[in-house]
């Protein structure tokens, strides 16, 4: 670039200009209005706004709403994905809209830590009954089904996603190791997790400028929910909803984990669904991530095209375990309750949650869904073929529902920032307990 | 018939000034759970907020960036000014430059610095990497962060400060430069005798400006961690703004948040009774 002494001034700062320009109109658009475009046909198409929350590929909805848009001339979807991360920004703010009765779309997507307080909340739902939904109790799981119906037995929300545990890994960082890439001898090199660490630190010994894992939060869950599973099914709250961060074995478990994987500097020291976790899984900075069936999609939505073909899926070491799963609802103030129940319906079909799990990932959690031939032998492409529906599938029926408390967002997001800080250096490991206990009965509190 | 003519102000002060700060002070006084309950509490939420330690982080993180971000930007805009009060080609447009980025967006103004802030693959640890200093984890380390989020604001408000200097000083009478500089004073000598007297003014009304902006700090610290409210995994960089609406919106405890914006206002009284006795001082011989 030339740039004359004398217009330096002038150039850079219309350079910059520009520049600004165009960043700020990629950075517009945060807030969703329903104001939707309408044709001017005869008949008016009511436009239902469906809100999801994730990294990736999130919800994986994308086709599944192309198609329905194209055969509906009446009911247009249009999905609104407002934020990557649950606990701390998309739920939080679905609440204010709940509460204040305006804001939330017609129907809007929840994790499994917010089903508690759904739950307890039954004035902000539509019940799904009025519009003839009671029928899709067969299509799921008793836990899956009972947890969408609330406090005073209105129906109000219908399962989308169930976890399952895979650990994701990068075939070429592995193979740059000297490690074996083929998923049966990967998943061979770790039965248990100290094994696991132990890989790791041949993994380190020879790659110096990729961590083996992302960081601590990812593992630290994975672990929290296969122990779970070993102590009652309940993480941070009892089912008589009392705090038991403390008392839970599970919790010490994944902690002291996730304290050994960041003091052997194993971690890249990311936090998931931040913006430099997702750049990190795009640039190779670690060459594993707990992998639940919808981690599939956020890794190579995160990934891109670029990524494909480099990642593979191999089995978990300690076994199953079930973290995440989400839930559709239809909010109260929602003006067209029967069309997004009808949407709701659509959305949680075997059929459209076969395609996802095809698609992209995320294991269906309509057992319909889960027995259909072309999930049980699913193969996902990004990941080198993995037979994904061998991997999920199988294991699918054989889940159990983990137990979340009313305040379960609050305490999981002051935990893992707990032990975010305890990767990123500003809480000591020696100190890092305490103030993890200490911190949840404040965010419980 | 005049009553009628400035009663709009009036109104709109009344609904969006004094409205909410009756409603925020009421509700201090409650234990209101947003989606829950709403009981009086007295000044149980006063007490509370004065022994939590989470509140003092976030008054000692603000109070850190304020300064780290004032002082310098008080001082580039005024010799920013200064250079700009000259005679040169192209004058307006380069006094219209430096108020640019004021007009930029704050999300993409944060974008941009976010990545140049980032630990792995940022300019700025890449640029210090070339001087042998190790990576820095801008999002971590509490001083770090400070300096991070200090420069992002001093990006944005130095020409805006900068061109009201310039204002100021345009008003100063020609005629005292020209006995100055007859009565042999240099230029530098000008400056601190007349220049900087004949700005107090301005300067005042800058530094208060300020100091409300600085202690009111949000949009950037929270942008800088993925919008999220919490400043940093422990709070490194959460400000007493971004607390009260962690408090209010996340956790849902408006009263808590209510009494917090409270001790802010509070805070941000004395801050600008100190500035104002500070300021009244400078270059003064009265």
């Amino acid at each position: 670039m030339m740039i004359s002494k004398r217009r330096g001034g002038l150039a850079v700062a219309s350079a910059l200009a520009a520049a600004a320009l165009t960043v700020a109109s990629c950075g517009s658009g945060s807030t969703p209005e329903s104001s939707a475009p309408t044709s001017s046909a005869a008949a008016e198409p009511v436009t239902i706004r469906v809100q999801t929350f994730g990294g990736g590929t999130n919800f994986g909805y994308k086709n599944a709403i192309t198609k329905w848009n194209a055969e509906h001339k009446d009911i247009q979807i249009k999905e609104e994905h407002l934020t990557d991360q649950f606990e701390q920004q998309y739920w939080p703010q679905m609440i204010q809209w709940l509460q204040a009765g305006n804001g939330a779309g017609d129907v809007v997507g929840i994790d499994e830590g917010g089903m508690g307080l759904a739950k307890a909340h039954p004035e902000w739902w539509a019940d799904l009954k009025e519009h003839g939904l009671e029928s899709r109790k067969a299509d799921f799981p008793a836990w899956k089904w009972e947890n969408g119906v609330a406090a005073d037995g209105k129906l109000f929300g219908l399962g989308t996603d169930i976890g399952g545990m895979s650990i994701c890994y990068r075939t070429d960082l592995f193979k740059k190791a000297g490690l074996a890439t083929d998923r049966e001898e990967v998943s061979a090199l770790w039965p248990t997790w100290d094994e696991f660490m132990k890989v790791g630190q041949q993994f380190q010994a020879k790659v110096k400028d990729t961590k083996w894992a992302d960081g601590t939060n990812t593992l630290y869950q994975v672990v929290l929910y296969q122990e779970a599973a070993k102590n009652g099914n309940v993480t941070y709250f009892d089912k008589d909803n009392n705090l038991i961060v403390d008392k839970n074995p599970a919790v010490r478990t994944g902690f002291d984990f996730a304290s050994k994987m960041s003091q052997q500097g194993l971690t890249a020291k990311l936090r998931n669904f931040t913006d430099e976790w997702a750049a990190g899984t795009q640039k190779g900075a670690f060459a594993t991530v707990g992998c639940p069936s919808w981690m599939l999609g956020v890794v190579s939505g995160n990934a891109g095209d670029a990524g494909a073909g480099k990642w593979d899926v191999a089995s978990v070491p300690g076994g199953g375990g079930n973290w995440g799963g989400s839930w559709l609802a239809v909010p109260k103030q929602s003006k067209h309750p029967k069309e997004a129940a009808q949407v709701a319906d659509y959305l949680t079909q075997a059929q459209t949650e076969a395609s996802i799990f095809t698609d992209f990932g995320n294991m269906p959690s309509n057992t319909k869904a889960q027995q259909d031939p072309a999930v049980q032998g699913a193969k996902n492409e990004f990941f080198n073929d993995a037979p994904i529906g061998e991997i999920f599938a199988k294991s699918a029926s054989s889940l159990q529902p983990v137990f979340l408390g009313v305040k379960h967002a609050q305490v999981k997001n002051a935990i893992e920032s707990v032990i975010q800080g305890m990767d990123d250096g500003s809480v000591p490991y020696d100190k890092a307990w305490q103030q993890l206990v200490d911190d949840a009965v404040k965010a419980a509190g | 018939m005049p009553y009628a003519l400035v009663s709009p102000y009036f109104i709109l002060f009344a609904a969006f000034g004094l409205f909410p700060l009756a409603f925020t002070l009421y509700y201090s006084l409650y234990d209101y759970d947003l989606a829950g309950t709403t009981e009086w509490a007295g000044l149980d939420n006063y007490a509370a907020l004065l022994a939590d330690d989470d509140f003092w982080r976030a008054v000692v993180n603000t109070v850190a960036m304020f300064l780290i971000a004032t002082v310098p930007q008080m001082l580039l805009a005024l010799f920013l000014a200064n250079a700009l009060n000259k005679r040169f080609r192209f004058r307006l447009a380069i006094r219209m430059s430096v108020l640019l980025p004021l007009v930029t967006s704050v999300v993409a103004v944060a974008v941009v610095f976010t990545q140049l802030y980032a630990r792995d693959w940022g300019l700025v640890n890449w640029i210090l990497g070339a001087f042998g200093v190790e990576n820095t984890n801008w999002r971590a380390e509490r001083v770090p962060s400070w300096i991070a989020i200090a420069t992002m604001v001093d990006w944005r408000w130095t020409g805006y400060n900068a061109i009201i200097f310039l204002a100021g000083m345009q008003t100063i009478p020609r005629d005292l430069y020209e006995a100055a500089a007859i009565d042999g004073a240099s230029r530098r000598r000008q400056f601190w005798q007349i220049t900087l007297p004949m700005l107090r003014p301005t300067m005042i009304f800058v530094v208060l400006n300020s100091t409300i902006g600085g202690l009111t700090l949000f949009s950037e610290p929270t942008t800088f961690y993925n919008g999220n409210v919490d400043g940093g995994s422990q709070g490194q960089f959460q400000t007493v703004a971004m607390f009260i609406v962690k408090q209010g919106f996340r956790e849902f405890d408006y009263g808590y948040a209510a009494a917090a914006a409270w001790l802010l206002f509070l805070l941000i009284l004395i801050g600008a009774a100190i500035n104002f006795l500070f300021v009244r001082r400078i270059g003064g011989t009265k």
